[in-house]
């Protein structure tokens, strides 16, 4: 209880000065919190068509972008990093396609889907799919080489390499790959709905700094902010779960 | 007695530095054999190239029987730390039925005193229990022939003769042909019933010896035994101890990169 005060006290005290610094000034560019707070529950909470209507349309394109990507992310790098000579003809390419700044795209992705669901989908897995790629290869590479021989004297199928000791031994570097992806997730969620699009929490940012409706700007820049503050935590309890079995270092002096 | 391993003039060259040069000797049917020699004359290339690793340059290796298993020296990283201790035994078993492969753990756990340990995680038990889940998973294989590499160099003493027992007793009761690669000449004596001695670089065989001890060993009567006393002496004289480093380092290193790599390559 001690440590929660403690890590969240720098956090509510920044609220409280926002909140008299907004109180005081009555700027309407910056509502105090409890407006945007307020506007956030009427909004967000109370109105169920914003709920359906946009909440969960840009929650599922967020986690269905996110999960295409890891997916294809993870099958390609466990290929990729076990073969060198694969590596050194993609590597480059990799390394290229990585640096272009996923917005750029935008443009191009709305030309060839003409907006809409596909457009935004393909933004983020585009957007995501390097940190869980790049991860998944470098993990997928450093199987010790131990362990490759014991696989190859015991003469295991090829699957149960791939996923019996290939997958376990790079799941850590895999698991702070999905990380980075997940956040970036959110980023190109919100990007890819501010343009082409009606519904989304993007799109109804776009809408209220359009109406000049500034506290309900905030209160949807505070959702997004909650939304991926949970994320985070629900993907580290899984990640916790699934690394379960990793020695801890007071363990490890044990052996 | 038949012969379960055959290997004939086998050699073996990483580009131009020869690592073995024409070994010929056999290891019958329930046989422990042990291959001794100084650090870096080619013993692991000679373990490679017996158990499939690396494609020998030249010479044959035969063995009767389909599949063999290899216990290496580093335990920590051969066992699976995201498998329990019975998932690891299991590990090279997943072809056969769930249940038999329950039955075969729980056995090969119990022939190395670990029954209680199946669900623990490998990196919770000590260096030398982990040897021994290591081991178990090696029997569990039924291996026509067991490939050992310095199999105890990475515990403790104390640990390390508890092991040899463990090792003498299991292979007795199972009937296991064993091959044990090691650089110390105690030990080689000790478990053997033949002593295969290299001298390197390259490795050749220089004497192949009949252990003149009773099959059952004890840690305190036998290492005080005349006759081991003798043989270790004879052993150590073959291999020149306290003589010249005949060793090329450089060489060596390189050659020890390249293996590396090779089996890199080979099996990803």
């Amino acid at each position: 209880m001690n440590k929660f005060l403690q890590r969240w006290t720098v956090f509510a005290g920044l609220v409280v000065v926002w909140q008299v610094a907004g109180m005081l000034a009555e700027d309407p560019f910056f509502p105090p919190p409890s407006d945007i707070l307020t506007a956030a529950w009427e909004w967000w909470v109370l109105e169920p068509e914003n709920v359906t209507g946009h909440i969960l349309p840009s929650i599922g394109r967020l986690l269905s972008g996110w999960a295409i990507a890891a997916v294809i992310g993870i099958s390609l790098g466990l290929l990729l990093g076990r073969s060198d000579r694969a590596m050194e003809y993609a590597g480059p390419l990799l390394v290229f396609m990585r640096s272009i700044p996923p917005p750029a795209l935008v443009p191009v992705f709305l030309l060839l889907f003409r907006g809409g669901t596909s457009m935004q989908l393909a933004t983020i897995v585009f957007g995501v799919i390097w940190p869980v790629l790049l991860n998944t290869v470098d993990g997928a590479r450093s199987v010790d080489v131990t362990k490759v021989d014991t696989s190859a004297v015991f003469r295991i199928p090829r699957h149960q390499w791939i996923l019996g000791v290939v997958l376990p031994a790079a799941s850590p570097k895999i698991f702070a790959g999905l990380r980075v992806s997940l956040s970036l997730s959110l980023v190109l969620m919100v990007i890819s709905e501010l343009v082409g699009t009606d519904n989304g929490i993007g799109s109804q940012l776009m809408v209220a700094q359009r109406e000049f409706d500034y506290t309900r700007m905030w209160a949807g820049i505070v959702l997004l902010g909650v939304l991926g503050y949970g994320l985070n935590t629900v993907l580290l309890a899984v990640e916790r779960r699934a690394l379960a079995w990793q020695p801890r270092s007071r363990d490890e002096q044990h052996a | 007695m038949s012969n379960m391993l055959e290997v004939a003039d086998l050699g073996h060259t990483y580009g131009d530095y020869e690592a073995i040069g024409g070994l010929t000797f056999t290891v019958r049917a329930g046989e422990l054999v042990c291959v001794v020699g100084p650090s870096g004359c080619g013993k692991s290339t000679l373990l490679r190239t017996i158990s499939g690793l690396i494609e020998p340059s030249r010479g044959d290796v035969s063995l009767k029987g389909s599949h063999l298993a290899v216990v290496f020296q580093d335990y920590q990283r051969s066992l699976f730390p995201w498998l329990t201790v019975q998932g690891n035994v299991e590990f090279p078993l997943r072809s056969l039925p769930r249940a038999e492969r329950r039955v075969r753990a729980a056995e090969a756990l119990e022939w190395v005193g670990l029954g209680a340990a199946a669900k623990k995680r490998p990196w919770q038990l000590s260096g030398g229990m982990q040897q021994r889940v290591a081991i178990a998973r090696a029997l569990a294989y039924r291996p026509a022939l067991l490939l050992m590499d310095e199999p105890f160099a990475s515990v403790d003493a104390q640990t390390r003769f508890e092991l040899e027992d463990l090792l003498l007793r299991v292979r007795r009761e199972h009937d296991t042909t064993v091959l044990v690669v090691t650089h110390d000449i105690d030990e080689s004596v000790y478990l053997g019933d033949r002593i295969l001695v290299l001298s390197g670089s390259p490795a050749k065989l220089v004497a192949d010896l009949e252990v003149p001890l009773p099959a059952e060993r004890d840690q305190v009567t036998t290492r005080t035994d005349e006759a081991f006393v003798a043989l270790r002496s004879k052993v150590a004289r073959l291999l020149n101890v306290g003589g010249k480093q005949t060793l090329d380092v450089e060489k060596w290193a390189a050659a020890e990169r390249e293996s590396l790599s090779e089996t890199v390559s080979t099996s990803s």
